[in-house]
């Protein structure tokens, strides 16, 4: 129970002073930048790859049901819906804990292990700023926009599944998809994409800056770092669904 | 007076530069150092011996606050360590140069940029072509002037403790740490490191403390060797005085 309460405050501690460095008026914006290249340019493929997969496969799984219903024309909204509002966000968000929280657990770990943090302490810069909020505030933004590319490969996606046994063109298509769209479908999947974004940034900095002294160590990093984010943007989710619930 | 005598007084002369005093540190229920006092004088170079575990390099992480002391005074040029404000520190930092045992050097940057870091940030007043200049003097320095463009992958164990060398005399330091700087190497390069080291006191007016195991680097640098045992100063001379000890635990570290 004491070990549980002492992680809860040096959790808390890291957060906050992530924050207060964040504000420092020496923000590290070269760095800032080519880490949202990281965390951005290099998950795109992925999450490509699998915000289509996304989208084709629920079509072909969803199209039967409803062709049951004679509800065919209701499925590309509600693909769009649930990718939008649901599965885009939560899906994405995974695949980041997996490849930016393990990779920023092992990089951080691995430079704790071989003294590079501390060497750049005593160069006088402030690892905190240089490293951590850097890769925090660059999670946090890309993570959004990875989300609305995996939202829109889904939706293309959709659109190919509609086409293997039918026949419907884009416009129509579109239409169909985006008519009964509303602003708060979008709202509370981008609001809660930030969030995933800073778990994401959070857990994996956090794993590796406080990585044991040993080779080893560097495994546990990236290892707990990819658990305990999946299962904090699983419970983020949670959260930010009954919020949603609350409100609309 | 003898010769070592005579290098001891004159050194103790000069001013000291880092003041350690009864200083105390422990992990756990184990104690590391129990009440160590040390001196470095301006523009010697200090040797710190000891068996693994000792705590050698747990003192010079002390000096420059890596880690915290339990009790005692770190002095460095004056300025009390233990209580010193984060603003006072980074700027007392800019004057201490740390070697890394393995180099430290940030794997995901050039050698280039690796020297660049520090220098960008400590020597802001310095435009590109200075910056650039400063750079190439210091691997000229090294023995290393192509090196510029690697990655650290690409250097071999000596090469990387070169320019970890480099990376630290280019801001111009006052005080210089090494931790273990030849450890790992083969006798020959071993032995450049060491002359190395010398040329950088000689260069750049450095005043050292040098962690090693190696007795031929000792040889080659000490201006004066303490050596540390159940976490205090065990004794404290010339590489003369510790040849000729009678002591059982200094000449079975000796020889």
């Amino acid at each position: 129970m004491k070990e549980f309460f002492e992680d809860v405050a040096s959790v808390t501690l890291f957060v906050w002073r992530t924050f207060r460095e964040a504000l420092s008026p020496k923000f590290e914006f070269r760095e800032f930048f080519y880490q949202c290249y990281q965390v951005g340019n290099k998950s795109l493929p992925l999450i490509a790859v699998t915000g289509f997969i996304m989208g084709l496969v629920l079509t072909i799984q969803s199209r039967p049901v409803l062709l049951q219903f004679g509800a065919e024309t209701m499925l590309p909204n509600m693909v769009a819906t649930s990718l939008i509002r649901e599965m885009g966000p939560v899906i994405t968000a995974l695949i980041c804990a997996g490849k930016i929280g393990s990779g920023m657990g092992a990089e951080l770990g691995s430079m704790k292990v071989s003294e590079q943090i501390d060497a750049m302490e005593i160069s006088s810069v402030n690892p905190m700023r240089y490293l951590i909020v850097t890769r925090v505030f660059a999670a946090i933004l890309m993570l959004p926009l990875l989300v609305l590319f995996a939202d829109a490969l889904g939706i293309l996606g959709c659109w190919l599944g509609l086409n293997i046994k039918g026949d419907i063109n884009f416009v129509l298509f579109f239409s169909q998809a985006f008519g009964r769209l509303e602003f708060m479908d979008f709202l509370p999947a981008v609001v809660k994409s930030f969030f995933f974004g800073g778990v994401i940034g959070f857990v994996g900095c956090y794993k590796g800056f406080h990585a044991g002294r040993g080779t080893e160590s560097v495994g546990i990093a990236a290892n707990s770092a990819v658990v305990m984010a999946s299962l904090l943007v699983i419970v983020v989710d949670v959260i930010a669904v009954q919020i949603t619930d609350m409100l609309i | 007076m003898t010769k070592a005598e005579s290098t001891q007084t004159a050194l103790e002369q000069t001013q000291a530069v880092i003041e350690v005093r009864d200083l105390k540190i422990s992990f756990g229920d184990q104690p590391v150092l129990n009440g160590l006092n040390l001196d470095l004088y301006e523009g010697e170079n200090l040797v710190v011996l000891g068996k693994s575990g000792s705590g050698k390099s747990v003192l010079i992480k002390c000096i420059v606050q890596l880690l915290q002391a339990d009790s005692g005074s770190i002095k460095v040029f004056g300025k009390e360590m233990n209580n010193i404000g984060k603003k006072d520190l980074e700027e007392l930092r800019k004057d201490i140069g740390f070697l890394f045992q393995s180099g430290a050097l940030y794997d995901s940057m050039t050698v280039r940029q690796n020297l660049e870091f520090p220098l960008r940030r400590i020597r802001k007043e310095l435009d590109e072509k200075q910056i650039e200049a400063k750079v190439q003097e210091v691997l000229a320095n090294v023995g290393l002037p192509d090196t510029a463009d690697k990655m650290p992958s690409q250097l071999s164990g000596g090469m990387k403790k070169r320019i970890g060398l480099a990376r630290t005399i280019i801001v111009d330091p006052k005080i210089l740490l090494y931790d273990e700087p030849t450890t790992g190497l083969d006798p020959i390069t071993s032995d450049e490191i060491s002359q190395l080291m010398n040329a950088v006191k000689k260069q750049y007016k450095t005043s050292s403390i040098i962690i090693t195991h190696d007795i031929a680097c000792v040889k080659t640098v000490a201006d004066r060797i303490i050596m540390i045992n159940d976490g205090i100063l065990f004794k404290e001379g010339t590489y003369h005085d510790f040849t000729t000890s009678k002591d059982p635990f200094i000449s079975s570290y000796f020889n």
